[in-house]
């Protein structure tokens, strides 16, 4: 008496493990019709044949041509099923499986979960509106358009006929009764539908219509098994997992506990040279594992992840392999950064006040023409990111989103000014990551306390205004995605605890608290009359605010700002 | 890319072409053992001169992974390291004295010996001190990836290389012959590369890590390229342009994503920078047969007699592929 499962087993090469496999079925007493691939030549057909001679319930279907995406996979199904149901009346479920399948659970597992659910078909069986498996962009043309040409050999002839019948308009008009339905190619069906189908007097006109659907064997079966099963469990019991161009992820050995641990009947694809996997699996045939509901959960998350890391990426890292062109970075860099403009000018040794409020990373001017200032000038940082301002410059964008990179985890604080590269001034500007506050005209004040020659100062301060303009442009421009905060250094002296004590909630690293410190403001008396000069001379500095002359040469000092805040 | 420009690089593709096989009479067999190469077989190119001391672990290496076949160049060694490899019975071997250089350091008679024996082969071109690491390379064979690659439809695979160096004076540790290099020089940059497209031939140019650090940090443009593409399914059209950094057609060079994503990459670990350094820097520099006027030995030399310290307070320690995937420098794609 043989077993009330039988097997269907599809192969086109790794014969040696497909016998191995056809071993195990047939030892727990399942009988197996194996369907060789027409393009397997004769001889190593018959001396495949000739290996699996001695296991008396195995029989050879009629042999088609299986290429990926036509109908020779579900012909051949059909004919196998048909020779099944035929041979072995014992049989009451038909159970579709690959050469690369292996079964995960002893047989008589499976037997014992079919025996407790006789008339339930496992079938994946889904209508094209609600599911998104459109690999290739083709989901519910697949069923209203002819696909005569190979989509492996004939790929041009393919897109080609695809677009006429877009471009004309044609439709096919799909058989009365049949809605199309998608999923999985491997079933598990019981002998009433499968009998069902295969002798069901509208058969020609079914087959003639899923002949030129593409990729019939996702469908066939899924859409006829919705007219006759009595109950489907929309679901394969085979594990199986797809990337994102449709093909099936491999198991190695490296996947074992996995396996194991996925409760799963049968598995596909087994890479043919995973020893461990088939040596672990087909070698006991005992009960070892716990029974119960498959859950290949764990895996699913595996592979998801990875279709994720090849279409999507980690965003923020460039690499050999992780290219974006412009735009399609799905994010500029890795983490959110702060870029300080002009703070440093104006404060005291506001970079070691910075890093003691927030608790964060703060450097100095990263992109200054001497060299990069890393936090405690150091002569690399993380990552061996070296202080040279020449490798810096090379290309300075990549310098910062490779810091970002480095640090990830690790929020960054930097200086910014018009005295620095200005070659990250839009890339900073477009990269939603930065938070950018900005002291316009600050700085004049290094000016202003330098002991240049007037002319010089002039000079310099035309210029530095020009780019401070330029990037104030670009941190103000349409395409710019940045958090900006602009004060012209007349608002900001005027009230410059709001504006840290903002900054500082912003990063919110630290508890939420008002500040106990602020940093020291330089000493501004005569500014204003600097700036005075600046415009006496015909250099209007307008970026700084109005700022009062207080009164001429030697005139009163605006008052000095108490450098700790009332509570 | 216009019609015109195509046509270009297709002359360009078949100049050099035509070179390897004029090439190919300044290469004399050794061992030619080729007709053991069983179909399927992965194989290794490589060229080399006075590299005996690291040979022994260079076919051990790649043996493990699972290469059939080892087809090599010896530009005239006097160190004994050809009589060796005439004893493998895994390799086939070559030797010339004909000039490095004029064999586009070694890309001629390498492209020769791919074309006749490479084709329909996953082949992989590397130095004997360029050690491949791919995603999951400590528990899958190399034939898993080219497997993997094959079912889908990817023909080449990039490696950048990943300048390893010990922790001291570079002579500060002898190298033993047959011993892991990866002992001595285990440390690397791990996040200090700058990248360009190359749009000529597709290719990206990878510049960066110590060498650039140290020897060019005030001409960073002539700092060494770390793009590679060692491992291609061999066609015998293909060609190599320069060195193993780009290939002719230019569609072998897209080896990552443009839209975001990544694809699987590996590592060649470069462990160059080991105690027989020097030596080699001092042998060249009177040679001068190695790329842009061995430039990259003249800055060493140019550090002065002192045997330069690579390591800096930022160097990583490797630990193994993973480590390599987390911090960036490779990826696993969508290999899971």
């Amino acid at each position: 008496m043989t077993s009330t499962l039988g097997v269907v087993m599809l192969i086109h090469t790794a014969f040696d493990r497909a016998e191995q496999v056809i071993r195990q079925w047939a030892a727990a007493g399942c009988p197996v019709v194996v369907h060789v691939d027409a393009p397997v030549p004769a001889e190593r057909f018959d001396a495949f044949r000739a290996r699996v001679a001695d296991l008396p319930d195995v029989r050879f279907s009629p042999r088609f041509r299986c290429e990926w995406g036509t109908w020779g996979i579900v012909a051949a199904s059909q004919c196998a099923a048909d020779l099944m149901l035929g041979e072995f009346p014992d049989v009451r479920h038909v159970y579709l499986a690959s050469g690369s399948c292996l079964p995960l659970r002893p047989v008589a597992d499976l037997v014992a979960y079919l025996d407790a659910r006789p008339n339930t078909d496992f079938i994946e069986s889904a209508t094209t509106a609600d599911v998104p498996w459109t690999v290739g962009g083709l989901s519910e043309e697949r069923f209203t358009m002819r696909f005569p040409f190979s989509w492996r050999r004939r790929r041009r002839l393919f897109d080609w006929y695809v677009r006429v019948q877009r471009r004309l308009g044609l439709r096919r008009t799909i058989p009365d009764g049949i809605v199309p339905h998608m999923g999985s190619q491997w079933w598990c069906l019981t002998r009433r539908t499968l009998s069902a189908i295969l002798t069901a007097p509208e058969r020609p006109v079914w087959d003639g219509y899923f002949r030129k659907v593409w990729i019939p064997d996702e469908s066939y079966f899924q859409s006829l098994a919705r007219l006759f099963s009595e109950r489907i469990e929309s679901r394969s019991l085979t594990l199986a997992k797809f990337d994102f161009q449709g093909k099936p992820h491999i198991f190695y050995d490296d996947h074992l506990q996995l396996l194991r641990r996925s409760d799963c009947f049968v598995a596909r694809k087994i890479w043919p040279h995973a020893d461990l996997l088939y040596d672990t699996f087909l070698g006991t045939q005992g009960s070892a594992m716990a029974s119960g509901e498959p859950n290949p959960g764990k895996i699913d998350r595996i592979f998801a992840k990875a279709v994720d890391r090849r279409t999507r990426g980690r965003p923020g890292l460039y690499m050999q392999s992780r290219f974006p062109n412009p735009n399609w970075e799905n994010g500029l860099t890795t983490a959110r950064y702060s870029v300080f403009e002009g703070f440093s000018h104006l404060f005291e040794d506001f970079e070691t006040w910075l890093a003691r409020a927030t608790g964060t990373r703060v450097h100095g001017h990263l992109f200054a023409p001497e060299g990069v200032e890393f936090e405690g000038r150091q002569p690399t940082f993380s990552g061996a990111l070296p202080a040279d301002a020449a490798l810096r410059d090379r290309n300075a964008w990549m310098f910062l989103t490779s810091l970002i990179w480095n640090t990830r985890g690790e929020r960054q604080c930097f200086q910014y000014g018009p005295m620095d590269n200005q070659d990250v001034s839009w890339p900073i500007a477009k990269d939603p990551n930065a938070d950018v506050s900005v002291i316009s005209g600050a700085w004049a004040v290094p000016l202003f306390r330098s002991n240049l020659d007037f002319a010089e100062l002039r000079v310099q301060a035309a210029r530095l205004q020009r780019i401070e303009a330029e990037h104030i442009k670009a941190l103000r421009s349409s395409y710019a995605k940045a958090r900006v905060r602009i004060w012209t250094m007349a608002d900001f002296v005027e009230a410059p605890m709001e504006a840290l004590q903002g900054i500082v909630d912003e990063i919110g690293q630290s508890s939420r608290r008002r500040l106990a410190e602020v940093p020291r403001m330089v000493d501004l008396g005569g500014f204003g009359q600097f700036l005075q000069n600046l415009k006496n001379q015909g250099m209007h500095p307008y970026l700084m605010g109005d700022f009062p002359v207080a009164g001429g040469s030697g005139g009163t000092q605006p008052p000095k700002r108490k450098p700790y805040l009332v509570k | 890319m216009s019609v015109w420009q195509q046509y270009r690089l297709r002359l360009e593709r078949k100049r050099w072409r035509v070179r390897a096989w004029r090439k190919r009479r300044e290469l004399t067999a050794v061992e030619d053992r080729t007709a053991r190469i069983a179909p399927g077989d992965i194989l290794v190119f490589s060229t080399f001169r006075n590299e005996d001391v690291r040979l022994p672990w260079f076919l051990d290496y790649y043996r493990r992974l699972g290469v059939g076949h080892f087809l090599m160049v010896d530009n005239a060694s006097d160190d004994g390291g050809r009589e060796f490899l005439a004893g493998q019975p895994d390799v086939s071997l070559w030797t010339t004295d004909a000039s490095y250089k004029r064999s586009r350091f070694g890309v001629d008679w390498l492209n020769w010996l791919l074309r006749r024996h490479g084709h329909g082969h996953w082949c992989l071109t590397v130095d004997p001190d360029e050690l491949l690491i791919y995603p999951f390379c400590d528990t899958r064979p190399l034939r898993a990836l080219t497997d993997w690659l094959d079912a889908s439809s990817i023909k080449s695979f990039s490696a950048m290389l990943l300048d390893m160096y010990p922790k001291g004076r570079l002579d500060g540790q002898p190298y033993r012959r047959g011993s892991d290099p990866l002992e001595i020089a285990q440390w690397f940059d791990s996040g200090n590369y700058a990248i360009e497209r190359n749009h000529r031939f597709g290719n990206l140019w990878i510049q960066g890590g110590p060498r650039a650090r140290v020897f060019f940090p005030e001409t960073p443009a002539l700092a060494p390229a770390l793009n590679k593409i060692p491992l291609v399914k061999w066609d015998r059209r293909y060609t190599y342009v320069s060195s193993t950094h780009m290939l002719l057609p230019r569609g072998l060079n897209l080896v990552y994503d443009e839209w975001g994503g990544e694809k699987a990459s590996g590592l060649l670990l470069h462990t160059k920078f080991l105690d027989t350094f020097g030596g080699k820097a001092a042998e060249e520099l009177s040679r001068g047969q190695h790329y842009g006027a061995s430039r990259e030995y003249r800055a060493y030399a140019g550090l002065g007699a002192d045997s330069p310290d690579l390591w800096c307070k930022w160097s990583e320690k490797y630990i193994n592929w993973r480590q390599l995937e987390i911090l960036g420098l490779m990826s696993k794609g969508n290999w899971a």
